[in-house]
């Protein structure tokens, strides 16, 4: 194993933008509007990403994976966000659920299942929110039963399970035991032998489309060893706040990338037609060039704060970084509904069209999402609640 | 004398799944239903209660995990060594 864990140099580091560009060019592009349209699951576009051995991307080469850092990973999500926001946010909510496994999956059981993500590129999805606690995720009101033998069952009522059933696990959250109190949470991973989905409901929503982000009640028996053994409180606040703003913001950005190019080609179109005259939409362009900046160094610079504070053990669980992050998911879906809105300034009638090339319809539907997905008015509640008694922030 | 205090607080802020009567000062807050949404409302009782700030250092899961902890940052925080007890 020592051997091993040195492989990973500089000479032999995977180049996985360049990995995802291709990926994104040709499977993502080509199925991107038809996913859209019938609110479909871009199964083209996950196979393209398993054949790139991009689902085990952020995993140690140790253990399989490639390793990457989540700067890397946030530069893949926005690279395909660009052409398909729907294949970009599975993709971001698989990773944050690998991250999950990476950083707490400690015990032998869960290194090897590890492992297995990683040489067979398995998909994880998450079921954190349940039917009756109002959307409060660190709640829960299903509990762990020990069924004896070192076995449990769990019987869940998921209010969204994104891409349920095409998932090959499913992280839920629980109560620890039924005596439990319900904000004693821990989480277990459910391969898909462990487990039975009855789908509830429908997913036909202006954006996100192709999540397939359906209500399913989820039954699941399986080994005990499942369970990862930190709290689920501390999951969260370590690694789930950071990795789903962090990630969640690669895919708004790349769609507000993906509208400006639009809004580029077309005002480069537009000059070309008569030289010499500057198009109208080109000192548009302009303004939004200076929003795109400050977008991309919000959410590029918030990636390397948590690379940074992940050896910071004190700086990862303090106040003044949950609000960050939570700043980070707040301006961040702000600020792509402000891009798209630009983008279309420029393109006019050709940008509001269905069947023009500078369509902006599937990413302004998209981009509506950012602030609803995780309401961003309980985010800035939460914010409020650390406001008055944190110090430095 | 502070610790009766401490417990008053946490029946009042706490929102425990349990009776407050039921928990020994060295049990977990947190599997005893402490949120963080109501741990920062009982740190807000105990600084106005204890006329004290909790500086950023305190801010932090340990501090609340039990009725001995909380009293062990007060005594750090007011110098009161006896609050720890």
């Amino acid at each position: 194993m020592a051997v091993t864990s040195h492989t990973s140099t500089e000479t032999s580091r995977r180049d996985f933008f360049a990995e995802a560009a291709t990926v994104a060019s040709t499977a993502v592009a080509a199925s991107a509007d038809s996913v859209d349209k019938e609110a479909r699951f871009p199964t083209e576009s996950i196979e393209a990403l398993k054949a790139s051995k991009l689902l085990g991307a952020m995993i140690r080469p140790e253990l399989g994976g490639g390793g990457a850092t989540i700067s890397e990973l946030g530069r893949v999500i926005e690279t395909l966000s660009a052409q398909c926001a729907s294949t970009a946010m599975i993709y971001a909510m698989h990773q944050i659920q690998v991250a999950c496994l990476v950083h707490h999956g400690e015990t032998p059981e869960l290194l090897d299942y590890t492992r297995k993500v990683a040489a067979e590129e398995l998909l994880l999805a998450s079921a954190t929110t349940e039917i009756g606690v109002g959307g409060d995720v660190r709640t829960s009101l299903c509990a762990i039963e020990h069924g004896g033998a070192g076995r449990y069952t769990l019987t869940k009522e998921a209010g969204v399970i994104s891409y349920g059933e095409y998932a090959d696990a499913i992280l839920a959250t629980a109560r620890r035991s039924p005596d439990a109190a319900n904000s004693d949470q821990v989480i277990v991973v459910v391969p898909a032998a462990d487990r039975t989905l009855e789908q509830r409901g429908s997913w036909d929503t202006l954006g996100f489309r192709g999540t397939c982000s359906l209500g399913f009640l989820l039954t699941a028996q399986g080994p005990l060893s499942n369970i990862i053994p930190t709290p689920y409180a501390d999951v969260s606040a370590q690694t789930m706040l950071p990795t789903s703003h962090i990630t969640w913001g690669h895919v708004w950005l790349g769609i507000a990338e993906g509208a400006m190019a639009k809004a580029r080609a077309y005002v480069r179109a537009a000059a070309r037609k008569s030289p010499g005259i500057t198009p109208p939409g080109a000192l548009r362009v302009a303004e939004a060039m200076t929003v795109l900046h400050q977008f991309r160094a919000l959410v590029h610079g918030a990636a390397r704060d948590y690379e940074e504070a992940l050896d910071d053990p004190t700086r990862l669980t303090s106040m003044g970084f949950a609000i960050q992050m939570n700043n980070l998911k707040l301006s961040s879906s702000t600020l792509v509904v402000d891009i798209v809105g630009r983008a279309m300034q420029v393109c006019g009638i050709s940008g509001y069209r269905e069947d023009s090339p500078y369509s902006l319809s599937r990413a302004l539907r998209d981009a509506h999402g950012a602030a609803l997905m995780v309401n961003n008015d309980r985010i800035y509640n939460t914010t409020a609640q650390m406001l008055l008694i944190a110090k430095d922030v | 004398m502070s610790v009766e205090k401490i417990r008053s607080l946490i029946a009042q802020h706490g929102r425990l799944s349990i009776d407050i009567e039921a928990l020994k000062n060295a049990d977990d807050l947190y599997r005893a239903g402490l949120t963080s949404h109501a741990s920062v409302n009982l740190m807000l009782a105990l600084e106005d209660e204890f006329d004290i700030e909790f500086p950023e250092s305190y801010l932090k899961r340990g501090t609340f995990e039990s009725i001995n902890s909380i009293g062990m940052a007060l005594a750090e925080i007011t110098g009161d060594m006896s609050m720890a007890n």
